[in-house]
């Protein structure tokens, strides 16, 4: 059970970890199960979502839900795309489930964003893989424990910092 | 008169794996390979097109570091925490098909961004570099 026990010198399973997390970013407008990247990275389901944490500070289905949050936010801003195509396209397959997960990560629905974005004017000349990092960026400490398994990663714990607009 | 950086280091978790990484798999020359008196060493490896610039493929338990902060190093390495910066490309493109071919991996594919075309490549260790074709 232990979470974090030297978990930041267990160079090997955090090579695993991180590979499964990579393909969460490289896939995320697929539906990837939580247990094929377990067992593709050689752990039980729960030993994976645990050790996962540990290393990143949440559960798989959680970044990937932010991940998909994050790649919405950017075609809103830059694409002329409806929002039930924009919801599709990264992944979420019900624009009800879209649009609160949007709005718990952002503080905001993704037709507002999307006007408040274009109100702002351009997006800014950052490029997007740093203003990512920031906003999905590595948490110094976990997030809260207890519960958080479910693959479509489940927010109860959306409080812990999430910035809204980069 | 400062004008630019001539070396960029570069953790890696493992020199030799690294070395065929960057000069196999990324086609980048091999500058030096030598082995210094104090056990450190010194890897370097240049983007084909840039004479003025070196990557030094540095290993964290091999270094300046003491013990309990190289396997720090190595940890957030290993898990993806780390990036040296930005690897400019004329074609980002064509360049990500033919690394992808070559078995480097990405996080993320080519896509239109405001200053450009932007990947992200990941190198053997679990360092990330945006991979970037600027517009314009």
């Amino acid at each position: 059970m232990a979470p974090g026990r030297s978990a930041a010198t267990d160079v090997t399973s955090l090579r695993m970890l991180r590979k499964a997390r990579d393909r969460i970013d490289r896939d995320h407008r697929e539906e990837i199960g939580i247990a094929s990247l377990a067992s593709d990275a050689g752990y039980s389901r729960e030993h994976f979502i645990r050790a996962f944490r540990a290393a990143y500070g949440e559960t798989p289905g959680r970044y990937r839900t932010r991940r998909r949050v994050e790649r919405a936010r950017d075609l809103l801003r830059s694409a002329n795309l409806t929002v039930t195509e924009i919801c599709y396209l990264v992944g979420f397959s019900s624009v009800g489930t879209f649009s609160s997960r949007f709005s718990e990560l952002t503080g905001m629905s993704p037709t507002r964003y999307r006007a408040e974005a274009a109100a702002r004017g351009g997006p800014a000349p950052i490029p997007g893989c740093f203003a990512l990092m920031w906003e999905t960026g590595l948490p110094a400490t976990p997030a809260t424990p207890a519960g958080q398994d479910r693959t479509c990663g489940e927010a109860r714990d959306a409080g812990a910092g999430v910035p809204s607009g980069a | 008169m400062i004008n630019g950086i001539s070396i960029v280091s570069v953790w890696v978790l493992d020199q030799d794996s690294a070395r065929e990484f960057y000069t196999e798999k990324l086609g980048f020359e091999l500058t030096n390979d030598i082995k210094l008196d104090n056990g450190m060493r010194w890897l370097t490896v240049r983007p084909p097109g840039n004479a003025g610039q070196e990557f030094l493929l540095m290993d964290p338990s091999h270094s300046m570091l003491d013990e309990q902060t190289a396997a720090a190093v190595r940890g957030l390495v290993a898990k993806g925490a780390l990036s040296p910066g930005v690897i400019a490309t004329s074609d980002c493109r064509g360049d990500y098909e033919a690394l992808v071919k070559r078995g480097v991996e990405f996080s993320q594919p080519p896509a239109e961004r405001p200053y450009g075309v932007e990947a992200i490549l990941r190198d053997d260790s679990g360092n990330w570099f945006s991979f970037t074709q600027r517009a314009g």
